[in-house]
């Protein structure tokens, strides 16, 4: 085999290393350089009820929001505090059955159910979730997706809570641009929030607990008080995706336990670039929309969704996201060694 | 010593499965003192610290911290108290630079209560404070080493992080665990003084230590461990002259090599 003489050299741009500080705000340019991807990720967002053309569609953004927030509390979780996390469907489906009950039985408008679900829910879902904190390992992956499927069981067999045929008769949004609009400011609020409250000290702490949690009991910290803040920031953005959810249905079932909601976040994720935050917003935006061109294939779709997940985690197992950064601040050329 | 005891350990006693790791062990370390701790290889010394500062349970025994009972309450708590420890084997936060490092024990608690405006939190950032309990340690402030990962430092700076850690929460007894272990000849030379300042400062240390010579020059006392079982407690001399500790596992030659630099 012949020696390799020549590698790939890369290196900041230099308007990267100018936009570190202060400095950046010194030229339209530098402020653009700086500014450019978030505005365009945020109006790219607001512009997409407009853009889509038909009602279809229009249901279909709301959908991608959903898993969206799905996506963004597994990167949470998984990359920031440590936790791998296969309770979409838990956290998704304790909101929804929340939230239709409030509007069901007590009869709360929606602007009251979606809040307070989201709140209790999150309570609900930490709460079933500490025992399993204190531990190590894959004993939260285990909890997590333990739950959904003892619940909808429960639910079907003691036939509670509407049993198979669920709960139906919940409130839907005002309209479809209130319900397209909340969902797209509520994911971008939480989006920036949380990339806002990874880099905090609190956030700081929630990593460390990720790299090293002896350390931070040497600390003087309680790593389950931690590990239960994040769970409980996670959990209230599913529990919010389930209550919207109940209420673009207009109705809540136990298929709202159903593992997609935990498995579909986690391949966005993959795709979209894992510890980011951002990417698996863009994942959500790839593969949900993927999925439901697919439906034109009938079951073949998944062998097609399966090949293009494969195709990503081979070629590009970084993820979007990574990759698009790399571009974006450097440089890349071959250099004689 | 007629002063009272900082920490008190009675009697403090572990065993894993049938094995046992500590057996009847106590002392008492005073305010302001070096304790060393020494001992051959599985004699129970990290196991001691383990159980003292909560990472293990102990199987009976007490531990007194200033007259009040902390046997078998969490880490955090103990550590909130004010018994720190270093781990010997680093556990630094790698993906965080090394004065990031700092910002998670001065958000603790403990760093928030007893720091003042030091502490960060609303007066102060904590960032700062980090960068200057790091020069405190032997971190050049205006080089690039309190800014690199630490996933990036040589093990003298991991050392004197973990330190650094301790430090950050204003400890009252810090048990370092073989802070000179693996470090340079030099490394060492600039490590004792640093040892010696913290003493001044009024932190008492318990040291666990293979490095006899320079643990010898700080230490007020040493204990020596053998199978679980306190041998005995002396002044370095004391230990050093003791025929039952030379035979029984120091092996002669090594006495002979530290009696002759000591």
């Amino acid at each position: 085999m012949m020696a390799q003489t020549r590698r790939k050299e890369r290196l900041d741009r230099g308007i990267r290393v100018r936009t570190d500080g202060l400095y950046a705000l010194m030229s339209w340019r530098e402020l653009s350089y700086l500014t450019l991807p978030r505005v365009v990720l945020i109006f790219g967002v607001l512009a997409l009820p407009f853009v889509m053309p038909s009602m279809y569609w229009q249901r279909v953004i709301s959908i991608v929001c959903i898993y969206s927030f799905l996506a963004i509390s597994f990167d949470l979780l998984a990359h920031f505090v440590g936790l791998v996390s296969l309770g979409g469907a838990f956290f998704v489906g304790v909101g929804s059955y929340l939230a239709a009950i409030l509007n069901t039985s007590l009869g709360l408008p929606v602007a009251l159910t979606i809040p307070i679900s989201t709140v209790l829910g999150a309570t609900i879902c930490t709460a079933l979730l500490l025992p399993c904190l204190p531990l190590r390992g894959v004993y939260f992956a285990i909890v997590t997706l333990m739950y959904p499927l003892a619940l909808a069981r429960v639910i079907e067999a003691l036939n509670i809570l509407g049993g198979t045929d669920g709960i139906m008769g919940v409130a839907s949004f005002p309209s479809r641009w209130v319900e397209q609009y909340f969902m797209i400011g509520a994911l971008l609020l939480f989006l920036f929030a949380i990339r806002r409250l990874v880099n905090l000290d609190l956030g700081l702490v929630l990593r460390a607990v990720k790299d090293n949690d002896q350390a931070v009991r040497a600390s003087g910290m309680n790593v389950t008080f931690y590990k239960a803040i994040a769970v409980f920031i996670a959990s209230a953005m599913g529990c919010l995706a389930g209550a919207s959810l109940v209420h673009i249905y207009m109705w809540a079932g136990i298929s709202q336990f159903a593992l997609d909601f935990s498995i579909l976040p986690i391949a966005a994720t993959v795709i979209g670039g894992a510890g980011t935050l951002t990417g698996p917003l863009l994942g959500c935006f790839i593969l949900v929309p993927i999925s439901e061109l697919l439906r034109a294939f009938g079951t073949l779709r998944i062998v097609f969704y399966s090949l293009i997940l494969v195709g990503f985690i081979v070629f590009r197992s970084e993820g979007i996201m990574v990759y698009a950064q790399r571009k974006y601040h450097q440089f890349e050329r071959w250099v004689k060694v | 010593m007629t002063r009272e005891p900082i920490l008190e350990v009675k009697e403090l006693t572990k065993a894993f499965g049938g094995i046992m790791a500590l057996h009847r062990v106590s002392f008492n370390v005073y305010e302001g003192e070096i304790v060393g701790i020494i001992g051959p290889n599985g004699s129970g010394k990290t196991t001691l610290i383990n159980c003292i500062t909560g990472f293990i349970k102990l199987s009976s025994g007490k531990v007194l911290f200033r007259g009040k009972d902390i046997t078998g309450k969490a880490a955090h708590k103990i550590a909130d108290m004010g018994i720190t420890r270093t781990f010997q084997i680093m556990r630094p936060y790698y993906t965080l630079p090394a004065y990031k490092n700092l910002v998670i024990p001065l958000f603790s608690p403990r760093a928030r209560r007893t720091g003042g405006w030091r502490g960060g939190g609303k007066l102060g950032d904590r960032n700062t404070v980090g960068i200057d309990i790091l020069e405190e340690i032997g971190f050049e402030r205006d080089s690039f080493v309190p800014y690199k990962l630490a996933s990036t430092l040589p093990t003298g700076y991991l050392k004197r992080l973990e330190l650094a850690r301790c430090l950050a929460l204003r400890p009252e007894i810090i048990f370092c665990d073989e802070v000179f272990s693996g470090l340079s000849m030099s490394e060492i030379a600039s490590m004792v003084p640093l040892i010696e300042r913290l003493q001044m400062d009024g932190i008492t240390l318990v040291m666990i230590e293979h490095r006899l010579r320079e643990l010898f020059r700080v230490a007020n006392r040493v204990m020596v461990l053998n199978f679980g079982e306190k041998l005995m407690e002396g002044s370095a001399e004391e230990i050093m002259a003791s025929e039952e500790v030379k035979e029984a596992y120091f092996g002669s030659e090594e006495v002979e090599e530290v009696m002759s630099h000591a």
